[in-house]
């Protein structure tokens, strides 16, 4: 039954030469196409990193959908709850009514409350002109014991303003308060994956006797409460800034952005920094710079002048790592991405001057649908994206930077990138796992 | 209260239900919403999503373009992106926000197909109705605007199949299954509605003798038929050999009569139920049908989607919401549902998983037991036993 009924190879707006592609958005943006590649995490997963806490999505049965089912694949369904939105309330105009009676109910049925509530409310309410203020206050007189915060469904956001990733980020940490400082704490917030134990940055904070706090590592709501204790915060994710900025201005945390770059200078820089608001002296990289560069000589011995793809959910500086990889004698030939961060623009530029026929792709455009998948030689990947649209089974299968950081990320990724050469994986399956690393997906 | 989940699922909505009804006839669908639906749509409603090209695309609606009623950007992209790609339909359907701001999906509709020169349809979906309901508006706008009134029945036992979409059917066999049994039977497929069938097939459905309707979004679409060639329909699904027989017999009875019917001979129940069954309900009346009457034990089909009234039980119900559904569960001895149900169902109850589509989507699409003829018996010895 299953085929292809498109036959179509004209990739004209769907992808460009990079010496003539624009910055930040070199496609114009159309109709879209969402590619099944599902790894990376939506709100649901990410709201899911309070312990403890329980969510309730107040929307459109056909926007619940989504999100119930996230909950239910990563066995998280006893944590989330939901209030429908009918055509009746709309008309009615008894929005803010159906929150309050329909959270209270909600809580009203679970075994015990929850020490704290994430109400999502969407696109309707920003359209509805709902008055949320009310809402929670009403909610908070009603449940003094819980802590309820304002999350959002609201796609509708996602071009202007903060997008509604930032938003899930910002409040995210939005339950932390005012507290007695631990002077030598350190948080990392807005990654949704944890690092990697031997990342650079956490290397150096452990080896300083700073303490190191992270939602991923948190195991109860108590845990997650003591991040209010840190001095600063780092954060990795671009997405996260809002989130910092909010923290510094609430509870007095500064905060270092420690970019997902892999420039070795750029990599240095954030370290300098970083070892500066610990207090302690820079640590010399050069034997740390040598290993990264010996790992990426033995994983370009053994994947020769192959293609290489990579995409914009891989990392959130895709640029960046091609840069890198080109640098060191890779041979990458297309970037799968729609638009690019602003931090993105010196590689964007460098590319554009030395690898003028790098390819980048577009992945939301309409006829990606029905480009061919195929191609006639062996190409590896770097992301789901990327391994999709070239239809490889040779790929590193990796979201949001998967954890690593710095030149002991740089060595990992190495590894990976010659073990995705040589072993072939499960495409299909594996990429269409939603919310790689949340726990319990199945498919 | 009602309108609150604090532990089910919910179905697919309308919008999905268009896009899973249109998906194989080559044309191009278009979901007018910021970024929701698509996610949801191709994850956990579109087992084809993978495999199969199809033109199902978001408008990328912005917040923007819903303040100042900027159809104009929606119209041009449609357009642009048809000409290029060149289907052979669009259909527009619309979402929350579209429906807020009170968009006109038909005029839109109709702008698109004098620019495009490609038959457009605009449905007025909004996600606050099933997947049934908007399936049902997509087939029944193709049976009103495709199907060649030129075509008429000669006569050759042919069967056009109406709602089958893998939300209710999932890819499992069971469609093909109904297309042999079909032909085992002595008739010939003339077209499916809209699983392993061309868009050319479904044209010709007015050749068909006799519809068969698998499911409620192929209803009203089977009244547009009969409406228009007269064909009469048999709402059913061949689950069971005894049922399975029935069906037949009642299509080949509609064929010569050109009346309409079921197949569905269902006890009447007095007392209690033995065993509760919630389910679509041509689906769920045709599995309880095969229940009762291999075991003689009573069903109760609890619907919770859209759904006839008039072929349900006196003791069947409708219920959708988490404290509607609360209550029928609580004295069943016996309770044959999605497994997302089972955590309302009371703990005494025996619980028998049969997982449904549109409800829990792609997670245990594995376990859908394909209930065609000879299936159920499997099922049935594996889970209810004598």
């Amino acid at each position: 039954m299953l085929k292809s009924v498109w036959n179509f190879t004209d990739d004209s707006g769907a992808a460009v030469k990079i010496s003539e592609a624009m910055f930040p958005s070199p496609f114009h943006s159309g109709l879209e196409y969402g590619a099944p590649a599902r790894g990376c995490w939506n709100i649901v997963h990410t709201g899911m990193l309070i312990p403890e806490a329980h969510q309730v999505f107040v929307c459109a049965s056909g926007c619940l959908r989504g999100v119930v089912l996230t909950a239910a694949e990563m066995g998280a369904a006893h944590r989330f709850s939901t209030v429908e939105i009918r055509e009746n309330n709309v008309l009615d105009g008894d929005m803010e009514e159906l929150i309050i009676d329909g959270v209270s109910d909600v809580l009203s049925r679970l075994p015990k409350l929850p020490p704290a509530v994430l109400i999502y409310t969407s696109c309707i309410h920003h359209f509805m002109g709902c008055d949320l203020p009310r809402v929670y206050r009403i909610l908070r007189e009603k449940f003094p014991g819980v802590a309820f915060t304002d999350c959002y469904m609201n796609p509708i956001m996602r071009k202007s303003g903060a997008t509604p990733d930032e938003l899930m980020r910002r409040q995210l940490y939005s339950l932390l308060e005012e507290t007695t400082k631990d002077p030598k704490s350190v948080n990392i917030i807005g990654n949704d994956l944890a690092f990697e134990q031997d990342s650079d940055h956490i290397e150096l904070i452990k080896n300083s006797g700073w303490t190191l706090r992270d939602i991923t590592a948190c195991k109860s709501y108590d845990e997650y409460k003591e991040m209010s204790k840190a001095s600063f915060n780092i954060y990795n994710i671009p997405a996260a800034r809002l989130s910092a900025m909010q923290l510094e201005r609430r509870l007095g945390q500064s905060c270092l952005y420690m970019p997902q770059c892999f420039g070795y200078d750029e990599i240095s820089r954030s370290m300098e920094q970083l070892a500066e608001m610990l207090g302690i002296k820079p640590l010399n990289d050069a034997a740390k710079r040598k290993a990264a560069d010996n790992s990426l000589e033995k994983a370009l011995s053994v994947i020769g002048d192959t293609p290489i793809a990579i995409d914009y959910t891989f990392s959130f500086r895709p640029l960046s790592l091609t840069r890198l990889l080109l640098e060191k004698g890779f041979r990458v030939t297309e970037v799968y991405a729609d638009g690019f961060i602003a931090e993105e623009r010196a590689d964007f530029e460098w590319l554009q001057q030395n690898h003028p026929e790098l390819k980048i792709c577009a992945t939301l455009h309409a006829k990606r649908r029905v480009l061919s998948r195929q191609r006639e030689e062996k190409i590896l990947a770097l992301g789901q994206k990327a391994a999709y649209f070239t239809g490889t089974d040779y790929f590193v299968n990796l979201v949001e930077g998967g954890g690593l950081y710095g030149f002991n990320g740089i060595i990992k990724l190495a590894g990976l990138m010659a073990e995705g050469y040589l072993t072939p994986k499960d495409t299909r399956k594996l990429i269409q796992i939603k919310g790689m690393g949340s726990e319990g997906c199945c498919l | 209260m009602k309108q609150t989940a604090s532990i089910i699922s919910t179905y697919a909505s309308d919008v999905s239900g268009v896009c899973s009804a249109l998906y194989e006839l080559g044309g191009m669908t278009v979901m007018h919403d910021p970024s929701g639906c698509n996610s949801t749509y191709n994850t956990h409603d579109e087992p084809r999503w993978y495999d199969f090209d199809s033109l199902i695309f978001i408008s990328a609606l912005s917040e923007m373009e819903a303040i100042m009623g900027d159809d104009d950007r929606l119209i041009e992209e449609v357009v642009e992106t048809a000409l290029q790609l060149k289907p052979k339909f669009i259909a527009i359907a619309g979402s929350p926000v579209p429906m807020v701001i009170g968009t006109d999906f038909k005029a839109i509709a109709r702008v698109i197909e004098k620019k495009s020169g490609i038959p457009c349809f605009g449905f007025t979906t909004n996600g606050m109705h099933s997947y049934l309901s908007g399936a049902g508006m997509a087939f029944e706008a193709f049976a009103q605007r495709m199907v060649d009134p030129a075509d008429k029945a000669e006569g050759k036992h042919r069967v056009n199949i109406l709602g089958a979409t893998p939300l209710d059917f999932s890819v499992n066999g069971s469609v093909d299954s109904i297309k042999i049994w079909l032909e085992q039977n002595g008739f010939e497929v003339n077209s499916c509605w809209a699983m392993g069938s061309e868009l050319e097939d479904l044209v010709h459905s007015g050749r068909a003798d006799v519809n068969l309707v698998v499911s409620q979004s192929g209803l009203k679409a089977a009244k547009v038929l009969n409406k228009q060639f007269g064909t009469p329909f048999v709402m059913g699904v061949p689950v069971g050999l005894d049922c399975s027989k029935l069906l037949a017999e009642r299509l080949i009875q509609a064929e010569q009569s050109g009346q309409c019917s079921t197949s569905f001979t269902r006890n009447v129940v007095n007392g209690e139920e033995d065993i509760v069954l919630i389910a679509e309900s041509i689906y769920g009346c045709s599995l309880a049908s095969a229940i009762e009457q291999k075991t003689g034990k009573n069903v109760r089909v609890i619907c919770p989607l859209e759904g006839e009234k008039d072929i349900l039980m006196p003791h069947d119900v409708f219920a959708t919401d988490e404290v509607e559904l609360m209550p029928v569960l609580e004295k069943a001895k016996i309770i044959i549902a999605d497994p997302l149900y089972q955590p309302i169902c009371p703990k005494d109850a025996k619980f028998i998983p049969l997982a449904h589509e549109a409800f829990s989507g792609r997670i245990y699409r594995s376990e859908i037991p394909n209930m065609i003829g000879e299936g159920f018996n499997h099922w049935f010895a594996e889970h209810i036993g004598g």
